[in-house]
């Protein structure tokens, strides 16, 4: 059934999802202080000032070695979890992956206040590390969700199959599951990846002394001088964010292409 | 022996298997979450000493806050600003997923879905930062509607709840989408059909048939908005301006600006379950539309 006035609501709505991002690059290359109307002129300076941030590129490093340990910490956790959740049944599996999933639905300041409390209470110091714990727990359930969705569209008799002709349990996983869940994997790192390097409330309890990109781009916005620096700062980021994204789709169309399913959905 | 036994055939169970697989990732959550959370409920009813923590029992912690008129009115504020956000999003997002599920055709649905989930995944600070830009008093509206010579004097449209309501019906636009999306393209379209050969018009067939069967999806989108909004930290600091704090921003203070633990695991653990009890009467009300597609 269709109301064709919506047609013109969808295109309006879309306007208002990337109005923001659309400003971002606007005011990144204007030559003015002032992020405001009307423009003043073209400037690559706050991209320069950007590329000699001693500062910033500290906040960068540790944001990229927590993103990939997170990534890989959550997809592999998330790969055992979404293996024993589509193939096995057992008392208790309601109860066990809603525990794991449940940092989905709890606002991120408990979880990060709770793990600060426990750390501080059993004398870890405040680093690099301990932010890549917090963004192990809340990445997992979205590497879960992403691979259950691998997992289930799994043929099982092709499993069968190698057992039948001589495999063991753990060659038939590396020869046969793991290629066809592999864009699966890839995209579930991918979006560990993401999340891991945007998220901001852990990183800002769980960090200690240490910046990452966002508690360091939280720090500047109070400081009207760094705007059109951190305008360009976010413009780098967005293009990094779509590429990503895009080959992240790329890996999850043809994972589903590959198993033979029809594609019903995006992400989450 | 027989115990011996029965233990080789729990090893070989399907049980056991699942047990084993799952194991790694329930023990992450169990020390990390499970453990952490039961940690900040007991330090809730210790005694604070200063920069100690005594550990004895105590409801003090409690009392305090919910004797606090600071608290009261920063939770009424959260739960309100969090209510506001959710009928926003929910209702700008229902025509959305309508579209994309029934008026776009197959091939362009998951390129649609694409379209709006980029937004959702790039940073967060920066796309409130920009609606500090868009709403503020030098900002895009305002600078728009003076050179249209359609105000004198700039509007004051930061700062107050409407605009923390704008900022995170927009960072939570997808969340909303995604799980009425999925609840109609569960719909079985001759069940439309049949409501039409049967007299309806197109208006009452939503009403009395897809809007029924959408609501799963309304319900899941309507939890997934609530929850995260009401502890959300940065768009009330950001657009806020610090001046209309929520529940996040006063835990946040508690425990690290007076290093207050039992008091801010106090305030946390409360509003863990105000949004608890609410998320549950929530799905009370709503008991009747769910599982009605099974």
């Amino acid at each position: 059934m269709k109301f064709p006035a919506l047609r013109t609501y969808a295109y309006i709505y879309l306007l208002f999802l990337y109005a923001p991002i659309i400003l971002l690059p606007i005011f990144a290359f204007n030559d003015g202080t002032i992020i405001a109307f009307p423009l003043k002129g073209f400037t690559i300076e706050w991209f320069r000032q950007m590329a000699d941030n001693s500062t910033l590129r500290k906040a960068v490093q540790n944001s990229l070695i927590i993103a990939l340990s997170a990534s890989i910490f959550a997809t592999t956790l998330g790969v055992f979890a979404a293996r024993a959740a589509t193939r096995f049944s057992f008392p208790g599996k309601g109860g066990i992956i809603g525990l794991i999933m449940l940092p989905l639905v709890l606002p991120e300041i408990i979880v990060a206040v709770s793990l600060l409390v426990v750390l501080l209470g059993i004398g870890v110091k405040l680093s690099v590390f301990t932010v890549i714990l917090g963004h192990v727990l809340i990445c997992t359930p979205y590497a879960i969700a992403i691979l259950n969705t691998a997992f289930n569209a799994l043929d099982r008799s092709l499993e069968e199959a190698a057992y039948d002709l001589g495999e063991t349990k753990l060659s038939t996983f590396r020869l046969i599951t793991l290629p066809l869940v592999m864009p699966g994997i890839i995209s579930s790192l991918l979006m560990s990846f993401t999340i891991s390097l945007d998220e901001f409330i852990i990183a800002f309890f769980l960090a200690g002394a240490e910046p990452t990109l966002p508690t360091y781009i939280f720090s500047q916005l109070r400081f009207p001088k760094q705007i059109p620096m951190i305008m360009a700062l976010g413009t780098c980021l967005v293009a990094a964010s779509i590429i990503l994204l895009t080959i992240a789709e790329y890996f999850r169309r043809r994972g589903i292409a590959k198993t033979g399913g029809t594609d019903t959905g995006g992400f989450l | 022996m027989a115990k011996a036994t029965r233990w080789r055939r729990f090893t070989r169970s399907e049980a056991f298997s699942g047990y084993a697989l799952v194991s790694p990732t329930a023990l992450y959550a169990l020390l990390m979450l499970a453990a952490p959370l039961a940690t900040i409920v007991a330090f809730s009813f210790f005694k604070d000493g200063y920069l100690t923590v005594i550990r004895e029992f105590t409801l003090q912690n409690y009392v305090d806050t919910w004797a606090d008129p600071v608290f009261r009115a920063i939770l009424l504020r959260s739960l309100f600003v969090s209510g506001m956000v959710t009928l926003t999003t929910v209702l700008i997002a229902f025509p959305i997923a309508y579209y994309i599920s029934f008026n776009v055709s197959r091939e362009m649905k998951s390129r649609w879905l694409f379209l709006i989930t980029i937004p959702f995944w790039t940073s967060y600070l920066i796309r409130v930062f920009l609606w500090k830009v868009i709403l503020g008093y030098n900002g895009v509206i305002n600078s728009g509607l003076d050179i249209l010579g359609l105000i004198d004097q700039p509007l004051n449209m930061l700062n107050n709840v409407q605009a923390i309501v704008v900022t995170l019906a927009h960072a939570y636009a997808p969340f909303a989408i995604l799980p009425i999306f999925v609840a109609l393209e569960k719909i079985d379209r001759s069940l439309l059909e049949a409501g039409q050969d049967l007299g309806e018009s197109r208006l009452m067939t939503f009403w009395r048939v897809t809007l029924p069967l959408a609501m799963p999806g309304v319900v899941a989108a309507v939890l997934i908005v609530f929850i995260p909004t009401i502890g959300d930290y940065v768009t009330p600091q950001l657009i806020g301006g610090g001046k209309v704090p929520m529940v996040a921003n006063l835990i946040q203070a508690r425990m690290l600006d007076l290093d207050n633990k039992p008091m801010g695991s106090a305030i946390a653990v409360s509003a863990m379950a105000i949004v608890t009890l609410v998320s549950l009467a929530f799905l009370l009300v709503n008991r009747r539309f769910l599982g009605v597609q099974k």
